[in-house]
């Protein structure tokens, strides 16, 4: 071979790699991008039944109730104008609390109860979740557009 | 009084920081003496102006002066000595004195160590190390003062976040931040090389143990993150594809292909145009890895210190060193192009296939980790990628990589042949298919991934062994000893961080495969089982603690009939903030660790409980180490050193002008 050949092969070699990878990523890419939906999204029904995403706004006060079995938690996230149900199998996170920012990560059921595969507070008590805050805004927002 | 002092070193540090990247770079570009021996100097008395900043802030936070903001945000009274003293930088202001001191700290070593770098080179590397400097310290200054007074003054302070209160968090951000700042000098002999038109083996060879040390840095520095996520988050896990691990995984992926990258460089003179972009790409993550943890911009858990302008400072910053080191690349690489040509199959075949492969990673771990910024940017959209992604991204980027890693040793530089090459560690090679068959069937765990796994590991090991045998049948020498030390500490530092990186597979691939978890509730009393294990509640107690209470679970861990070890894990209450912090508790061991950690309260007198077990996750660690291992071996290469000496020896005589070009043969 000669060595423009043997160049060109090399670059053939390391294009066919970054192709590959690039396929790689984009396809991985597209099945696992977790969108995120305000309750009030969610009870409008523009969130998708059967994938997963993400929920958040905060935990609904006098909402949180631990089923019998003693591990399974149901609590309801609200972003001031909507509340949606959400049951969880597992132990909470540490800064989880009712009237606290917080975001679950799961698929919505057929009977519009959220089931959350991870809950996610925030980790100071000094912070929202921002996706969580996001949902709070979004929702006053419409609210103040919606008054006179 | 304190404070101000600080403030004032701060400033001064930040004069200094100009005045060596002025007199750095202008005194190179003419030659001037005078000027570059005072830009050493600059470097040397800005690194002394920090460390006093730094004493004075470390200062205040022991004295607990809660007239300074910082103090009484993170301590109170009741905060033990030392968690005070780490306190300096649990915090946004703090972490980034530290980033800067440590930013200094490293300009003085290369003041002080560079004996053997030309002048000239020599004051271009501390100025553009001063531009960097003046960047932060402004950013510093501006935006993030440590120093800034409050009043009126508090009786009480907030207490450091309890998540932080660790002992694992008293070294981490420390290692993380030698080994991301480390990045710089990479990044800043690699600004120099272009500058001055200058890029030969020799400077592989400068740069090179620089760079190692900044890697082992950052190496450990993960390491011990991972770990302190594992023990502390209480969730079990040891990486969650967290915006904030990307962050520090990204520049090391970069910094290892960049490893590689110099080596060729050194040896054979090629790849150059390539290395230069690879230290600017190491470095430049690790800024944009500063600016994801310090913007608060993604939901996740360390990124305790949040601010938006910051955030764009931050993201200027970046901007503005990149644009500047592309832009001079663009101008100057061509002038570095040349070296020695080489067959697709030949030792820097492979390591060209190596940097193609961490890049890739690189570059896929950077698109899920800021694609849901860029998305949020543009239409508004919150969403997240989950580590599925990653996963998936990740792990088939890796696996040709480490079969390559074992076979590349074995391949000859320039050109080779493959069937030669596969023929002679054949051998290996089923041995480390026979062996994961083997090693799927006694786990009685058979899936793909852990088949490859241990395969992988195998491979490695057989692999590792075989090269090191070669190695020692090869040497002149008589004897053994004589022939092991005749062994270079390069080889050595390639042979321990490639075995490293293979128990590091097996410890991935087991855990992954084998590991089990029961969320379980339980009333004192009970008892729960788990992969053979049998745990018993045998009550939780409050237990006071310096500033704190604790609910302190008693877990009786059985198997077999015998009592192992009681368990202790905790719930903490921290009386400033209104926090609780789960402690779990772990029975260690080399083969498997036992992981208990307690949940919420159920009401009724029972707690939820996290049980694991967790098979062969210390091997993860273990690999890690034997990683971090062999970069301190090939740091301290001998040839480093004679370099130094010989060079020495040179300059002496001869005013400095390339040096060192005979000792490269």
């Amino acid at each position: 071979m000669t060595a423009r050949g043997k160049r060109l092969t090399l670059i053939l070699a390391a294009l066919a790699l970054l192709g590959g990878a690039t396929a790689l990523v984009l396809s991985a890419m597209r099945e696992n991008l977790v969108f995120f939906h305000t309750p009030s999204e969610v009870a409008e029904g523009k969130a998708p039944v059967g994938r997963t995403f993400r929920i958040g706004g905060m935990v609904a006060e006098g909402s949180l109730e631990r089923l019998p079995d003693g591990v399974t938690v149901r609590f309801a996230v609200t972003d001031t104008a909507k509340t949606i149900p959400v049951v969880y199998h597992g132990a909470l996170p540490d800064l989880f609390s009712e009237g606290k920012g917080a975001v679950a990560q799961g698929q919505l059921g057929p009977d519009g109860v959220f089931v959350a595969s991870e809950v996610l507070a925030k980790h100071d008590e000094n912070y929202m979740p921002v996706e969580a805050q996001h949902a709070v805004d979004q929702a006053q927002r419409a609210a103040s557009t919606l008054e006179p | 009084m304190i404070p101000e002092m600080g403030q004032f070193a701060l400033a001064l540090a930040w004069a200094l920081a100009l005045v060596q990247a002025v007199l750095g770079l202008a005194g190179a570009a003419r030659g001037s003496a005078g000027a570059m021996a005072a830009a050493r100097r600059a470097a040397l008395a800005q690194f002394a102006a920090l460390v006093l900043a730094y004493a004075c802030l470390t200062a205040a936070f022991l004295r607990i002066d809660f007239s300074v903001l910082l103090v009484a945000e993170h301590s109170s009274t009741r905060t033990p000595w030392f968690y005070r003293l780490t306190g300096v930088w649990g915090n946004h202001e703090g972490s980034m004195l530290l980033w800067s001191l440590a930013l200094a700290g490293w300009q003085a070593a290369v003041a002080a160590f560079s004996r053997t770098l030309t002048a000239s080179f020599r004051a271009r590397v501390l100025g553009v190390l001063g531009a960097v400097s003046v960047g932060f310290l402004v950013f510093l200054i501006l935006t993030s003062n440590p120093f800034e007074r409050l009043v009126p003054m508090p009786a009480e302070g907030r207490d450091l976040n309890p998540l932080l209160q660790d002992p694992g968090m008293i070294i981490h951000p420390p290692l993380l931040y030698m080994g991301y700042v480390g990045m710089a000098v990479a990044f800043a002999f690699a600004i120099a090389a272009l500058l001055s038109g200058r890029m030969d083996a020799a400077w592989a060879r400068w740069s090179r143990p620089w760079t190692l040390v900044a890697w082992v840095f950052l190496t450990l520095g993960i390491l011990v993150g991972s770990a302190w996520a594992y023990y502390e988050l209480g969730w079990g896990g040891w990486w969650f594809w967290d915006p904030v691990e990307n962050a520090s995984l990204m520049p090391w992926l970069v910094g290892t292909a960049l490893l590689h990258s110099l080596i060729v460089t050194e040896k054979r003179g090629a790849f150059r145009s390539w290395t230069v972009l690879l230290a600017i790409g190491a470095f430049s993550l690790s800024l944009l890895g500063t600016f994801l943890v310090r913007s608060g911009v993604i939901t996740s858990v360390p990124a305790f210190a949040t601010d938006p302008t910051r955030g764009v400072f931050s993201l200027g910053l970046l901007a503005l060193t990149v644009g500047v080191s592309l832009l001079l690349f663009a101008w100057r690489a061509p002038r570095l192009s040349g070296g020695g040509a080489f067959a697709p199959v030949s030792r820097e075949g492979s390591l060209l296939v190596n940097n193609v492969l961490m890049a890739a990673a690189a570059g896929a771990v950077l698109l899920g980790t800021v694609y849901p910024l860029i998305i949020d940017a543009l239409q508004g959209a919150k969403l997240s990628v989950g580590p599925p992604y990653f996963e998936k991204v990740f792990v088939p980027l890796m696996i040709p990589a480490v079969v390559l890693m074992a076979l590349a040793p074995f391949l000859r530089w320039k050109r080779d042949v493959l069937s030669r090459v596969l023929r002679r560690v054949l051998p290996e090679m089923i041995g480390a298919l026979i062996i994961a068959a083997l090693g799927v069937w006694a786990t009685d765990h058979v899936t793909v991934g852990a088949f490859l796994g241990i395969a992988l590991t195998a491979w490695v090991v057989l692999a590792s062994l075989r090269l090191l045998v070669d190695r020692l049948r090869q040497g002149a020498a008589s004897g053994m000893t004589a022939r092991l030390r005749g062994i270079p500490g390069s080889w050595w530092g390639m042979w321990l961080s490639h075995l490293g990186v293979g128990v590091f597979i097996l410890g991935v691939t087991l855990v992954g495969a084998l590991e089990q978890r029961l969320d379980v509730k339980m009333m004192p009393g009970q008892e729960a089982e788990l992969a053979g294990y049998r745990f018993v509640l045998r009550g939780v107690s409050e237990v006071p603690g310096p500033n704190y209470t604790a609910q302190r679970g008693a877990v009786e861990v059985w198997r077999e009939g015998r009592m192992l070890t009681v368990l202790a894990p905790e719930k903490r209450a921290y009386f400033r903030s209104a926090m609780p912090m789960t402690e779990s508790a772990i029975d260690w061991g080399v083969f498997r660790d036992v992981y208990v950690s307690l949940g919420d309260p159920t009401g009724d007198g029972g707690w939820v409980v996290l049980l694991f077990y967790k098979p062969f996750i210390s091997w993860i660690w273990f690999g890690a180490v034997l990683i971090a291992l062999g970069g301190v071996a090939a740091a301290l290469d001998r040839r480093y050193r004679r370099l130094a000496r010989r060079t020495a020896a040179v300059s002496v005589s001869e005013p400095p002008h390339e040096p060192a070009a005979e000792a490269v043969r």
